[in-house]
């Protein structure tokens, strides 16, 4: 017997998940009144969730931590979703999608949830039409798809370069009305930090009111998380300022098993780090990857001058410009996978050619598609992620080309769920990007958006029920048990913990250091040796944090400084893991890279013997080594293979 | 376009410990920023200095750091979102800056908004607006397949346009009389110009400005403010929209 129970259904491939609905428990229309789910985050997961279960019938209590449920960072998400419409005619289907996502994810992810998640997928775009989302349209009328990296065909549905802020407009909309209704409860500016189990099951949280600094308890027979990835380990990522891991990290501690946590994704289009003293980093859309070219000079003379600002990009001719994804991926060149195409701009600024002043970024061009198709038609296609780059960096794309770099930008890792999107622990549910189910080790464009769609409107909401239909002889959650009481103690013991080191240093100041060991150790490139040192590193740091960070302000007021000690007094946490679980695979597999595992021609080497599956950690206690739980991956429908986009 | 230092700046800044406190512009000296640096970048270094220093770090809303989750909400120099066009605070630069100027930030200010603390203001208004029907009534499951609506390229293009709002209040803080109607219109006009929004058009736009006008938003003089301020650009050809919506549902009644 195993804890890691994940409940695939027997039978093939594209019946399980019908067969699956047929099987699990119904609750009445009747019961779901008297019921209470806590949906905590409000992106497109738990926005999507709230409004379903709302309809339902359901009693919701919804938390974000923002001012607004509408300013989740899936609202950030520029690009498209995808979905196996086939409107195209370009012979897509389910079975497609569904072998890109595993092939894109490097075979680490399970074949039954990827496909369910291709089988959703038509469903989506459906949602989404009829509540009103503008997606962009061909002049007959019917819905416009573009193509994206890692694939053959055309997908991908979008809203310009807003389909995240759209999609989750609609979500919130929906969430809108349940609220309206009286259906759902929404707590803005409400932070989850804690989980409240009772006999083992989830039964509430506890949640700090960040305009009052109230401590407050909040009572439901089940929880669902939905609050993104902990890409802000990192400091520097395309999350937005707030992203944060806790309520997950929480979970974690509380007997939720932690999977993958090194499979964090980097994204190669972004604007690169300027000086010290940056606080985000700015994506570019990967489709603009469809239309630039990216390179490098060939000699460095021409980066010394381009370092020194004596000459300019366009003063080099292209017989001495290196396009290093044409030259080393001929067949898919520019549009090869993230992975790839970090790990190859890394290569190029490692070997010396980084073109800005730090020695870290290459271009992007634009003036070959420019002269092949004109200057309206890419402003047509890119116009606003053009002026964004405007903006940011004061340099005109459509004359010069755009200097890009890697960043981090997604965390495929997540909290383990079972086919049914429950954790390991009775009650508590883990959706969207918390998870780790649908992506592997590499998530490919578009797919993000789809995945936290698919769990909230399609998945969870038949899911949960198989668990409240045995809940519902029990009565509303009494949140003056002792189980909340201690849970409350703890977390108002640890927050005055935090406010009392009155110590030199400010919690940035922490957050950035922490930062710095994990790009040098944990982060394109990975190696035992490293790996190690960041562990050893980041425990230090850790000590110096809690003895000596400053908190300013006060308990009892808005003060963000607190808010942002406590995400970064996990951050070194999860950090932690993120580096143990990375030592332990000792394989190269999509984002992951270990050096100790590669081929003769650098690429990334599998290896499918003694990895080909999730890693599954267990939290002990503090200051215990984590435990390795590990669910075998099976692969019956597909062939492994290594990726080759050459 | 290199980056240069400003060398020292004087930002005059409102404090406001909580929303029943009075507040009061203070002024702090700060030195050697980058022009390259984000407005919001040069807060973070102010703040910094100020935990540094034993003092209170200044409260300012801000999230994505992108231009599109509508977060940040300065007044800066006498302008929500500060001196350029297009762009929200967080993706407004040092460059836009002179050297040894002072740059004076306030909350946005509305009696619909109200102060929670320094430049952090209450924004659950527009919240409660769109609760009021701010949205398609269809629930999840049982809808058409997405190409069994047509919806013309140009109808699909001006709905945009107004779905692009990021809701961050700059139309409210820009007006005199702090009428949240282009948001309001924006919202109106996303749905109307769509087959599925469509059906309940009128009944949607007698709510959302019913809710407006009991949340103590001002009326629209068509002054025109907002739509100069708006990051998003988006039209006050919307407000006329809105009100021909209006008036037909009212016409209706």
């Amino acid at each position: 017997m195993s804890i890691l129970e994940s409940k695939i259904p027997e039978g093939p491939l594209e019946e399980k998940w019908s067969r699956h609905k047929s099987n699990i428990k119904v609750v009445s229309p009747a019961n779901k009144r008297k019921l209470d789910i806590i949906v905590v985050g409000t992106g497109l997961g738990g926005a999507s969730a709230a409004a379903s279960l709302g309809e339902l019938g359901y009693n919701v209590k919804a938390f974000c931590y923002q001012d607004s449920p509408r300013r989740a960072h899936s609202i950030a998400a520029q690009g498209g979703i995808n979905a196996a419409k086939n409107y195209q005619n370009d012979n897509d289907s389910v079975f497609r999608l569904f072998y890109d996502t595993i092939k894109g994810g490097d075979y680490r992810a399970r074949e039954a949830n990827v496909y369910r998640l291709a089988e959703v997928s038509p469903n989506i775009i459906d949602q989404c039409v009829a509540q009103g989302v503008p997606f962009g349209r061909e002049y007959g009328g019917t819905l416009a798809n573009r193509s994206f990296g890692g694939v053959l065909v055309s997908r991908t549905f979008y809203a310009r370069g807003q389909t995240g802020q759209q999609l989750l407009i609609g979500a919130y909309q929906a969430m809108n009305r349940q609220i309206s209704k009286g259906n759902v409860t929404m707590y803005s500016r409400h932070e989850m930090l804690d989980i409240v189990k009772i006999d083992g099951k989830a039964r509430g949280i506890i949640a700090r009111d960040l305009v009052t600094g109230e401590i407050k308890r909040f009572g439901a027979h089940a929880v669902v998380v939905a609050t993104g990835g902990y890409g802000n380990v990192f400091f520097l990522s395309t999350n937005a300022m707030g992203s944060n891991g806790s309520a997950a990290w929480q979970c974690y501690k509380k007997g939720a098993f932690m999977s993958n946590p090194c499979f964090v994704q980097i994204h190669p289009t972004c604007i690169p780090v300027h000086g010290t003293q940056q606080s985000k980093l700015t994506l570019m859309s990967e489709s603009l990857r469809n239309d630039g070219r990216v390179w490098v000079p060939k000699k460095k003379e021409d980066v010394e001058k381009l370092r020194k600002g004596e000459i300019k990009a366009n003063d080099i001719p292209d017989e001495d410009r290196d396009f290093y994804l044409e030259r080393r991926y001929p067949s898919y060149g520019n549009l090869v996978p993230r992975d790839v195409a970090s790990r190859a701009a890394k290569e190029r600024c490692d070997a010396g050619f980084g073109v800005n002043a730090e020695g870290k970024a290459v271009f992007l061009d634009f003036k070959y598609s420019i002269e092949r198709l004109g200057k309206d038609v890419i402003e047509a296609r890119y116009g606003n992620l053009f002026q964004m780059y405007e903006k940011i960096t004061d340099a005109d794309p459509y004359k010069e080309p755009m200097m890009i770099y890697p960043a981090i930008h997604y965390t495929m890792g997540g909290t383990w769920v079972d086919y049914n999107l429950m954790t390991t622990v009775p009650g508590l549910y883990s959706i969207g990007e918390a998870n780790f189910s649908d992506h592997g080790a590499n998530r490919l464009g578009a797919s993000a958006l789809m995945q936290g769609l698919a769990d909230g409107y399609f998945i969870l909401p038949y899911t949960i029920g198989d668990y409240l239909a045995d809940e519902i002889m029990t009565p509303r959650i009494d949140t003056s048990s002792s189980e909340f009481e201690e849970a409350e103690k703890a977390v108002t013991g640890r927050i005055e913990k935090l406010f009392n080191i009155k110590g030199s240093k400010t919690v940035d100041h922490f957050h950035k250091k922490l930062g710095n060991i994990m790009w040098d150790y944990v982060g394109m490139s990975r190696n035992a040796e490293d790996l190690q040192k960041a562990v050893k590193q980041i425990r230090e740091l850790r000590e110096e944090f809690w003895a000596d960070v400053r908190i300013p302000g006060e308990l009892n007021n808005l003060n963000p400084e607190l808010e942002k000690a406590g995400r970064v007094a996990d951050f070194f946490d999860i950090g932690e893991l993120i580096a143990l679980d990375a030592l332990n695979r000792n394989e190269s597999c999509g984002g992951h890279f270990r050096e100790e595992s590669a081929t003769e021609e650098g690429e990334a080497k599998r290896d499918d013997e003694n990895f080909t599956y999730v890693s599954c950690w267990e939290y002990k206690k503090e200051g215990q080594d984590p435990e390795l739980h590990k669910e075998e991956l099976v692969f019956e429908n597909v062939k492994l293979t290594q990726r080759s986009y050459k | 376009m290199a980056d240069k230092i400003l060398k020292k700046l004087n930002i005059k800044v409102w404090r406001q410990n909580s929303a029943s406190e009075k507040g009061r512009f203070e002024t702090y000296p700060i030195e050697n920023i980058s022009t390259g640096a984000s407005f919001l970048e040069m807060m973070d270094i102010l703040n910094e200095e100020l935990i540094n220093e034993g003092k209170d770090p200044v409260a300012f809303d801000h999230d994505c750091r992108e231009g599109i989750c509508g977060t940040c909400s300065l007044y800066i120099n006498g302008r929500p979102h500060g001196p350029d066009t297009e762009v929200t605070t967080c993706q407004l630069h040092m460059r836009k800056f002179k050297d040894g100027q002072t740059i004076t930030i306030e909350p946005w200010r509305a009696a619909a908004f109200p102060v929670i603390k320094d430049l952090v203001v209450e924004r659950s208004a527009f919240d409660k607006i769109l609760q009021a029907g701010g949205f398609v009534s269809v629930n999840t499951g049982g809808v058409p397949d997405g190409n069994a609506i047509p919806v013309s390229y140009d109808d699909a293009e001006e709905s945009m346009d107004a779905a692009a709002c990021i809701g961050c209040g700059a139309c409210v803080a820009a007006c005199k009389n702090s009428s949240a109607m282009l948001f309001v219109s924006a919202k109106v006009s996303h749905l109307a110009k769509l087959p599925q929004g469509k059906v309940e058009a009128k009944r949607r736009a007698r709510s959302m400005i019913a809710k407006m006008d009991e949340l103590g938003f001002g009326g629209c003089t068509n002054t025109g403010a907002c739509e100069v301020e708006c990051p998003k650009s988006i039209s006050i050809s919307n407000i006329a929209r809105l009100n021909r919506e209006y008036l037909v549902a009212r016409f209706s009644e």
